[in-house]
């Protein structure tokens, strides 16, 4: 009987340290659910998945004479009044050459607007190589009612994609953005700021941030 | 709790301590009696799952709008069936009936346990998945329906649905995941640690490995849904905005976090089929299963690579074409285990004396179908095919051989190989034999054409449908209906068994059926083993 008795207080506990594993896992598999997130966006930004492009300080002192077609590409988000479009359709640029183009957004609405605008570049593998030195892409935007706005975008394509055989049949790259009303926290920053000096009265329909 | 501890009593107790209804159905710690409640949640959850589709097939029946027209928004009615449906039967049908029901029923016996390690856990497992399906169903009843599809891909998911639909929903899966996992941690504790002497690892039934992997498999996709479903509650209801562009965040995130679950989901829903199936086959075969290693492991590679195919569900969101092809080759990696669990099978029965009463009939009908299943989906593996049958009736006809072919008839082939065990009572064959071939005709009629259909083109999720698609859509309602009249012949078999089935003894399949349930009377005792059985090398699986 008390042998008994022990060998079921032995399996409580062989049964308590399992189950205290298991649970851990549980913790840790939510926890990656979570960690995924800003893994997801590491992830992209280093490895140019997608067509993520990079970010540089400054273009590289050698180019080379191979050129690329980059187009340019503008779309918004449905609920954004605001009218969109790049400048030019095309240029054509050789590798590690910097080049500035230039995009027009208008808030055609009666509300200041702060948008920000997702990009990447096709075909996807052309993300590695794919470089801005200055962007309108790094930060929202805000734009007053009827403003309009020439947004620059420096870039070049990285020279160290002709070392690969794989990345010949690239000639073409496609930059694409779509603007988004922003929603984060500078936003809503911005908002105040625009609103303060002017304070915009009744023709302001939007409430809170 | 009294009877949990029974066995330090001693002798003299009563050794069928059986308490009053209230306490032994609402109170329940005993593994069979929550096996039990398992199962009627199962069925009762089947035949609404089961309706709704009939409700689905006969608007689909003729093109045009006839049978909802009765609502303000018919498309978005549709949308919400399809998702009740598909929620109803992945969570609330095949999960409680393989899991729920026959692991807890079943797994303690053959392991030699005399219960699960946590009773109590074990119910409130089963009060948390209870209370996820009255979550769902209300989901439809308020706020007009969840019409997302059971994947709930935001956008449509997040901005798409306001209203509390949407939330009932995802508080239904959050409900019935924390069941599952309680059950997993449960199942894994139980199979480690409480199996009886000479019971090693490598000497446990199929139908325990089938129970076990399925445990670690839940308890690692299960989180992730849950994490996922939470961060949608955040950005539909707290303004976060984890998958929404406009505040940084990325749609595509979903997806990967919904299909890293989705993906191993499946085969949750099938290894315990396949560990019911192995049972069935050996015992009707009269010989133990063919590669009994080889079986196990196979289910554990399933498992294992199960994790690593998920965006084979996901080609057309512009991968690139290294990365499909990545996906691509593991995903048909997977029909190599899934190839050695069929062929092993198959020589088990091959030189057997076989037999073929209903259960044996379903297990054969599962391995048959299964594999058609297996086929298209090494056809829909294939990045480039998939672009263009992706969303199309051809997905539609390939999950529903899987699991409603597959998973159900092992649902089936379980009910009617155990009924008998269960409740004491056997089946009539004639019956059964009838269930058995009126379903098998009545599902190949409805999911076989929706091949032709899917390769003709026929878009999912539309409640309507171009003139030339009649065709083969007025079969696969006809099928659909005969499907569902069989089913409801099952109910009745069910009551018939129970009020007026033979009585049977303790191994009414005889020779071949070697397992340890075989060896306690049936039904089984309130409580099993006050004296651990134990295994030889000579007697195992």
């Amino acid at each position: 009987m008390s042998t008994d008795r022990s060998d079921r207080g032995a399996l409580a506990r062989r049964n308590r340290r399992v189950v205290t594993g298991v649970f851990v896992g549980v913790a840790a598999m939510v926890g990656l659910a979570y960690a995924s997130v800003p893994l997801y966006d590491l992830f992209c930004r280093v490895t140019g998945f997608a067509g993520t492009t990079q970010v540089a300080t400054a273009a590289p002192d050698r180019v080379l004479d191979r050129t690329i077609t980059v187009r340019f590409d503008a779309s918004r988000d449905g609920n954004l009044p605001w009218k969109f479009e790049p400048l030019q359709r095309e240029v054509k640029v050789r590798l590690g050459e910097e080049a500035l183009v230039f995009y027009r957004a208008t808030n055609l609405s009666k509300r200041p607007i702060v948008g920000t605008a997702t990009y990447n570049v096709t075909p996807d593998l052309a993300g590695p190589w794919f470089n801005k030195i200055q962007c309108f892409c790094f930060t929202e935007q805000l734009l007053k009612p009827g403003e309009s706005v020439e947004m620059p975008v420096t870039f070049f394509v990285d020279p160290d994609m002709a070392k690969d055989h794989k990345y010949d049949k690239v000639t073409t790259i496609t930059l694409s953005y779509t603007f988004f009303e922003a929603r984060t926290d500078r936003a809503k920053e911005l908002l105040e700021q625009a609103r303060m000096p002017s304070g915009d009265g009744p023709g302001d329909k939007r409430k809170g941030g | 709790m009294a009877y949990g501890t029974h066995a330090a009593h001693g002798a003299h107790e009563h050794q069928d301590h059986v308490p009053g209804f209230f306490v032994r159905w609402f109170l329940s710690t005993n593994h069979k009696d929550i096996g039990t409640l398992y199962m009627v949640l199962a069925a009762t959850a089947g035949i609404i799952g089961g309706a709704i589709s009939i409700y689905m097939r006969l608007e689909l029946m003729n093109p045009g709008v006839q049978l909802m027209n009765w609502h303000e928004n018919p498309g978005h009615h549709w949308n919400a069936m399809v998702t009740a449906h598909g929620l109803i039967m992945v969570f609330f049908v095949v999960m409680p009936a393989l899991i729920g029901g026959f692991g807890n029923w079943i797994v303690p016996i053959m392991i030699g346990a005399p219960d699960m390690a946590f009773p109590r856990m074990n119910n409130i497992s089963f009060w948390l998945t209870a209370a996820g399906f009255c979550s769902l169903v209300m989901s439809i009843f308020i706020g007009g329906g969840a019409g997302t599809g059971w994947t709930i891909y935001v956008p449509l998911s997040a901005s798409g649905h306001p209203g509390p639909s949407m939330d009932f929903a995802i508080f239904a899966l959050h409900l019935a995941g924390a069941g599952s996992i309680l059950g997993a941690a449960n199942f894994i504790t139980t199979i480690f640690n409480m199996r009886t002497p000479g019971m090693t690892l490598h000497r446990m039934p199929l139908m325990a490995w089938a129970i076990l992997v399925t445990a670690f498999l839940l308890l690692l996709a299960l989180p992730v849904l849950a994490g996922a479903i939470t961060m949608l509650l955040t950005d539909r209801n707290f303004g976060t905005s984890f998958f929404d562009p406009a505040g940084g965040g990325d749609p595509l995130l979903f997806l990967h976090l919904f299909w890293f679950f989705g993906h191993p989901e499946v085969y949750i829903m099938i290894l315990p089929a396949f560990g019911i199936v192995s049972h069935i086959v050996s015992t009707f075969s009269r010989k133990p299963i063919f590669g009994y290693l080889g079986m196990a492991y196979a289910m554990v590679a399933i498992g294992v690579v199960g994790f690593v195919v998920w965006a084979h569900h996901m080609y057309t969101v512009g991968m690139d074409v290294d990365t499909r092809a990545y996906f691509m080759a593991a995903t048909m990696v997977i029909a190599v285990p899934t190839g050695v669990k069929i062929f092993s099978w198959i020589a088990t029965m091959w030189g057997g004396s076989l037999r073929f009463p209903t259960p044996m009939l379903w297990a054969l009908g599962l391995i048959f179908l299964f594999t058609i299943g297996g086929v298209t989906g090494v056809v829909l593996a294939n990045a480039g095919v998939d672009i263009a049958l992706h969303n199309t009736y051809y997905v539609v006809a390939h999950f529903h051989y899987v699991l409603s072919l597959g998973a159900v008839f092992g649902i089936f082939a379980g009910f009617y190989y155990w009924i008998g065990k269960m409740s004491g009572r056997q089946y009539n064959e004639l019956f059964g034999q009838i269930h058995f071939w009126t379903t098998f005709i009545g599902v190949n009629l409805t999911f076989f054409p929706m091949h032709f259909s899917g390769l003709a083109g026929m878009p999912r999720h539309y409640i309507d449908y171009p003139d030339a698609f009649q065709f083969w859509n007025q079969m696969s309602s006809t099928g659909a209906l005969i499907t569902f009249a069989s089913t409801l012949w099952w109910v009745f078999v069910v009551f018939h068994t129970l009020l007026a089935g033979r009585r049977v003894g303790a191994n009414y399949w005889g020779e071949g059926a070697t397992t340890l349930e075989w060896t306690v009377s049936s039904p089984p005792p309130f409580h099993t083993y006050e004296e651990l059985p134990k295994v030889t090398a000579a007697a195992h699986h």
